[in-house]
């Protein structure tokens, strides 16, 4: 009898694991197609293509009277004309006008900015020079060379014509342009054209935000959660404030985004788009969850050291700052690292604040327009250009590498506060 | 003799269950007073009255007197944190905190502001620990963790502790009662040896124990207190019944 109960138990937990195992196989399988599809989507943003023409500019066209550098007669300058010439250059057969525009159509919109900026940067001494420059296709042509257009479909429903592919060809036969490592991608902020667009202002955008997020939640979390768990007096008002302090940690992040709207910017009339409020209404979101998490690790913390400094004469609050909330950091700062990575995460409430906007400036301070990284990545996979496309996947497994990163500093700082007993 | 503690019908419930009823007694000053009694006897209860550590307890009431000096330790003008660097305690559980020894021993001083530099501090500790028995062994590792030390000279470590801010009273609860013979035949010594300063308050559930330590015995049962006398007399000679079964082996 009981041999063969043995047996069905044994059989039992032999399917229990089973099922175990290939559920985490699932879950692995899919996190790598995830991840796979995302990367063989995104790693061609890596590239992008450029050109190199060769410019001579005269300093002397930028000084005022007194012989002082002049940034809007730099400004005013046609530097896309310098461009376009230096382009016609190579294709001297280019005459009528609109086929010159289909040529200037292979080039970024934005290259005579980009050759201003670079000559703002060299800050060329008086006088002639000539430069040689490494300027951004445009995205068609980048998308072209990386074989990401198809070029079997009929010409006019494409987005580059023969004529264009040819130029481009020629462009690189000739080995005047080429893919090359984006920097772009990781040193500017967003704009029309995806060969300038880059995340360093959502990211930066984000940093900023969180700051403010976890200067604001955590101190306050703490204390709430010391408060709750020490001093309150059981009874009903305690009650009410713990069953709201579970419910806020369900509300649908749009509704904090609301409260941030009316509160925030109606009320106290903070700026909009602003990582300030950002952080502040992302802190309100995440406040439940470091409360609760930081009320289980205070509450984990044997009550025998709290007694053993009561003992001593210890106060109340000396016994909570003095000893359990040292033991309880760990845990603390778990709770806290996962609600920054959901805020990290987080658009709706954004959408609300106005942190959905084009900014092309990369944020300073806590006050300046910003976007965040979540939000960057929706606006740019809403965003017709192919090259957006790829640059949004690129930009996801960056958030992706984010959230690991900050998940590792959880484990390490955990592992880092941990006291053996 | 002198008492130290002077209760006057204490009586001590926890929502609608009364722990302890009606406990008058003085406990005198300078020696080892044990309380004994079967588990849930209230002893403990009572111990813990006596430096207010009930207070951390929610819906724990007191009703009735208890005086230390002549001085009502649940009178408006006392604070407990004042009392319980009066009247120190030692628990069940040897709980140092997970610091070094030396910051073990210097917490109470500390908080306290009982040393103006830090080698009035050291000099604390040190004696401290000296009186507790423990120098010899730890002198060399004072900045080691306390929780990596045995079972019983954490003990003793707690006992230095509250020794270090020189209180007037120390409550054991159950010191002994994780500890190996050996371990407990040090404490016992060494409270002996501190009974001549402090006035020591015991809980044990070992009878030897208190037959060996202290000089006047409490047997509690199911919240009364039964009988209350020396030592001697308690273990010889108990006036009451219930005592004369508790400490033959009858019951508990």
């Amino acid at each position: 009898m009981i041999r063969k109960s043995i047996q069905s138990r044994r059989a039992r937990e032999t399917r229990l694991k089973i099922y175990g195992i290939s559920s985490i196989c699932f879950a692995l399988i899919m996190l790598a197609t995830l991840l796979i599809s995302i990367g063989l989507n995104g790693y061609s943003a890596l590239q992008q293509a450029y050109f190199k023409v060769d410019i001579s500019v005269n300093t002397e066209k930028f000084v005022d009277d007194s012989g002082a550098p002049d940034n809007n007669k730099m400004n005013l300058f046609n530097w896309d004309g310098l461009v376009q010439s230096a382009l016609r250059e190579f294709f001297p057969e280019v005459k009528e006008r609109d086929e010159k525009k289909e040529l200037f159509a292979i080039i970024s919109a934005n290259a005579g900015y980009d050759l201003k900026e670079f000559v703002k940067k060299k800050a060329l001494g008086s006088g002639s020079h000539t430069l040689s420059v490494w300027l951004h296709l445009s995205d068609d042509a980048d998308q072209y060379l990386k074989g990401r257009l198809s070029i079997d479909i009929p010409e006019e429903d494409r987005r580059i014509n023969n004529k264009q592919i040819a130029w481009v060809n020629s462009l690189v036969e000739r080995d005047i342009a080429k893919l090359k490592f984006n920097k772009t991608f990781f040193t500017s902020a967003d704009s029309r054209e995806p060969e300038s667009a880059g995340i360093l202002g959502s990211v930066i955008g984000s940093a900023l935000t969180l700051f403010v997020t976890i200067m604001f939640a955590l101190p306050l979390a703490v204390m709430a959660a010391i408060y709750l768990e020490y001093f309150a007096k059981p009874g009903k008002i305690t009650d009410f404030i713990e069953v709201n302090v579970n419910n806020l940690a369900a509300v649908p992040s749009i509704v904090f985004g609301l409260l941030g709207l009316s509160v925030f910017l109606s009320t106290f009339g903070l700026p909009r788009s602003a990582p300030l409020v950002g952080g502040l209404v992302l802190g309100l979101m995440t406040l439940p969850t470091i409360i609760i998490a930081s009320r289980a690790s205070i509450r984990s913390i044997p009550p025998s050291i709290r007694e053993a400094a009561l003992g001593l004469g210890a106060s109340k609050m000396q016994a909570a700052l003095h000893h359990v909330l040292p033991l309880a950091t760990p845990g603390i700062l778990t709770g806290t690292i996962i609600g920054m990575a959901q805020a990290l995460g987080e658009t709706a409430p954004l959408l609300m604040i106005g942190m959905v906007a084009f900014i092309i400036d990369i944020p300073t301070t806590f006050t300046s327009s910003a976007t965040a990284m979540p939000v960057q990545i929706y606006m740019w996979s809403d965003s017709a250009e192919r090259a957006f496309y790829e640059r949004s996947s690129l930009a996801i497994l960056f958030l992706v590498a984010f959230l690991i990163s900050m998940n590792l500093l959880a484990v390490v700082l955990r592992k880092k506060f941990e006291k053996k007993w | 003799m002198t008492s130290k503690f002077r209760t006057k019908k204490v009586e001590v419930s926890y929502g609608d269950k009364k722990a302890i009823r009606d406990i008058s007694l003085d406990i005198e000053k300078n020696i080892i007073t044990a309380l004994i009694g079967p588990s849930g006897c209230g002893k403990s209860t009572f111990l813990r009255c006596l430096n207010r550590m009930n207070d951390v307890i929610e819906n724990c009431s007191i009703k009735g007197s208890i005086h230390l000096d002549e001085q009502d330790i649940y009178g408006p003008d006392i604070d407990p944190v004042e009392l319980r660097a009066r009247v120190g305690m030692v628990f069940q559980k040897a709980n140092p905190f997970p610091k070094s020894i030396f910051d073990n021993i210097a917490y109470g001083p500390r908080i306290h502001g009982l040393a103006s530099n830090d080698s009035e501090l050291k000099d604390i500790v040190h004696n401290s620990l000296e009186k507790a028995g423990l120098m010899d062994e730890v002198k060399d590792r004072l900045n080691d963790q306390a929780t990596g030390l045995s079972g019983g000279q954490q003990q003793r470590i707690c006992i230095a502790r509250a020794i270090a801010v020189s209180p007037e009273v120390i409550l054991m609860d159950e010191p002994c009662s994780a500890l190996d013979p050996i371990a407990t035949a040090k404490i016992e010594e060494l409270m002996n040896e501190l009974s001549e300063s402090y006035t020591i308050i015991i809980v044990t559930h070992s009878m030897q124990q208190a037959a060996r330590v202290s000089k006047k015995t409490a047997f509690f049962h199911l919240g009364d207190l039964i009988e209350y006398n020396d030592t001697d007399k308690i273990f010889t000679q108990p006036e009451n019944q219930k005592t004369q079964d508790y400490i033959t082996g009858r019951f508990g």
